[in-house]
């Protein structure tokens, strides 16, 4: 239970970014999950080889993979905001190949291990359960960055101009609010948020490789999906409910099945309600 | 008495039927006098065989993406249902191969209808995302599934998928897809990519075009994957994970959406392409994904748009994809 937590916040943080994006430009980015994969590299690596602490490396993988974000929004997929959604789908995969064998031509596709003096692990006893310091810090962490971006997202200008874009773009525009910036700013908060994951990640499993941001990517979405895809509570409660869902099945289950169940659960969804749990009913126009 | 004639039906051409026919054997005969003489070697059949499984999947994935529009990525998944069904017909209870092959038809074309029903009343992205968890799903349960090897597969296969196999497979495939699409159903399943409002407002019932498209797409995965399974040897779940899907998915995107011809082209070439680089198989894959976005970016219809090489002429419905 408490591991399905701590595996839930990191869910939740993927998911916002991908319900982020989606809500504005109606596109699922298949490349957060490897954003974050390149997030945790990066946070690898201001551990290993420059030796700062995890909370420097934590911020530094944020500032970097916002930066790439940005990339490849401008790159990729701004070409291609008035094409199909199926050409913008198949750029989006496009995307997410390059980042990953990017990854294995530059670094190998090896394991690496986090480096175990980033992050010391302490087991408390509270009342009964075993809490591992991994689990508050990835918890805790994951929590705060929700509370920064709901503070961004409700009480700033740029939360405003990014509500109003994704409720209408042309509206928007014509109210004097620079969308390219907006979808921008978007990607940027939502690529921190991923990279943020993966440090998490990385500290949770202790080893990261660049295939790795795949099936939690996949995870993800089906979290953002659940909640209602666009809506950014309900990314957060799909992800720890994905994350606690998880947990159990292999907990008491196979754990061989534990991707099977994940997506098991989407198609469920789409299914029965595939507006996510939050969702509202909208027509379709014609 | 006005007599009106619009159209007229040539629909079938003797001559030139006979001269394709003459071309197909020739071609055939030519491959197989060079194996038996033994001028091609074992390098080049290995990606001839590629080539054609690929040109199957290729053209079958296509008719599902590009003809229907619907975006798939469970192609593998298919796949690895025909060519588990095929090895457990052939090597479990050792029937013909050709039992193997019709029962791998058989069990990907239930396994395409039982996912597409569902899944087919889902648009767009979201379609795209249920059918490669619904992939990934066979393959986690082909991974659980102790009769047939679990996660380690199952090796030594005899080796039954030879040249006339491989080669009559590819025809069937193209002669079944280029007929239908070129039939009454196959220009309902445009209408269907087209505009599915509309194509509904005519009376078209288009989920069912949109499972029987699935549904054949899918049949001939089955098909491929029994070629695979009896030419290397060895299946394992992991070979169809999604990256296999995406393999297709570029041959397809190439080729361009609606194109078969383009399909066949792409996957030749493709196939050619990676035999090249099989030493560099992270390059492969980077170029593969620089080759989608920039098709994607520059030529969202593929190279080929849906236009087809050779004597049609008519059925070139030009129009955007939507």
């Amino acid at each position: 239970m408490v591991n399905g937590l701590s595996l839930g916040a990191i869910y939740a943080l993927i998911a916002l970014g991908y319900t982020m994006v989606y809500g504005i430009i109606m596109l699922i980015n298949f490349a957060h999950g490897d954003i974050m994969m390149v997030g945790a590299y990066i946070g690898f690596f201001s551990v290993a080889v420059l030796g700062t602490n995890i909370f420097v490396a934590m911020a530094v993988a944020m500032m970097a993979c916002a930066l790439l974000g940005v990339i490849i929004e401008k790159v990729a997929y701004k070409p291609l905001r008035n094409s199909t959604r199926i050409a913008a789908l198949i750029t989006a995969i496009g995307v997410s190949l390059f980042l990953e064998y990017t990854t294995i031509f530059f670094l190998t596709p090896n394991q690496r291990v986090y480096p175990a003096e980033a992050f010391p692990v302490t087991n408390y006893h509270v009342m009964g359960l075993t809490l591992s310091s991994k689990d508050i810090f990835v918890f805790i962490s994951a929590v705060v960055l929700m509370i920064i971006l709901q503070y961004i997202i409700k009480r700033t200008k740029t939360g405003k101009a990014m509500r109003a874009v994704s409720l209408d773009k042309e509206a928007a525009m014509l109210m004097g609010i620079n969308v390219d910036k907006t979808i921008s700013i978007t990607f940027a908060i939502g690529s921190a948020l991923a990279a943020a994951a993966g440090v998490m990640m990385g500290i949770y499993y202790n080893s990261i490789n660049p295939l790795m941001g795949i099936i939690p990517g996949l995870k993800a979405f089906v979290a953002a999906v659940l909640g209602g895809i666009g809506i950014i509570p309900g990314a957060m409660v799909g992800g720890f409910l994905m994350g606690i869902l998880e947990t159990l099945v292999s907990g008491y289950g196979s754990s061989l099945y534990r991707d099977a169940v994940a997506f098991g659960v989407l198609i469920i969804i789409l299914l029965i309600k595939p507006t996510g749990l939050f969702g509202k009913n909208t027509g379709e126009k014609v | 008495m006005q007599k009106t004639q619009s159209v007229k039906p040539t629909y079938f051409k003797p001559v030139q039927f006979l001269i394709e026919v003459g071309i197909l054997v020739a071609l055939f005969t030519l491959v197989q006098y060079l194996i038996t003489t033994g001028l091609l070697n074992q390098y080049y059949q290995i990606n001839l065989a590629s080539i054609c499984i690929n040109i199957i999947l290729a053209v079958s994935l296509n008719l599902i993406n590009g003809f229907t529009g619907q975006l798939s990525l469970g192609h593998a998944g298919f796949m690895a249902v025909g060519a588990y069904a095929s090895v457990i017909m052939t090597q479990y209870m050792e029937l013909p191969f050709i039992v193997g092959i019709i029962m791998a038809c058989l069990a990907a074309a239930l396994a395409g209808f039982i996912i597409g029903v569902p899944t087919l009343r889902l648009r767009g992205d979201y379609l795209a995302i249920a059918t490669l968890g619904f992939g990934e799903i066979i393959r986690v349960v082909l991974q659980n599934i102790d009769y047939v090897g679990g996660p380690a597969g199952i090796m030594g296969i005899t080796k039954m998928a030879t040249w006339p196999w491989m080669f009559a497979s590819v025809v069937i495939t193209l002669v079944v897809i280029v007929n239908l699409i070129n039939s009454s159903y196959g220009r309902a399943i445009i209408s269907v990519r087209e505009d599915e409002i509309a194509a509904e407002l005519m009376g078209i019932n288009t989920t069912k075009y949109k499972v029987l498209a699935f549904v054949i797409g899918a049949m001939f995965a089955g098909l491929a994957g029994a070629l695979y399974a009896h030419y290397f040897y060895i299946i394992k779940p992991e070979t169809f994970n999604f990256l296999k899907s995406f393999d297709i998915l570029v041959m397809v995107v190439l080729g361009g959406l609606g194109s078969t011809t383009g399909a066949v082209i792409a996957a030749i070439f493709i196939t050619v392409l990676t035999a090249a680089l099989q030493s560099f198989p992270a390059i492969r894959m980077i170029l593969y994904a620089i080759i989608l976005i920039i098709v994607m970016i520059y030529r969202p219809q593929g190279l080929m748009g849906n236009k087809e090489l050779g004597r049609r002429a008519f059925g070139r419905l030009r129009g955007e994809n939507k």
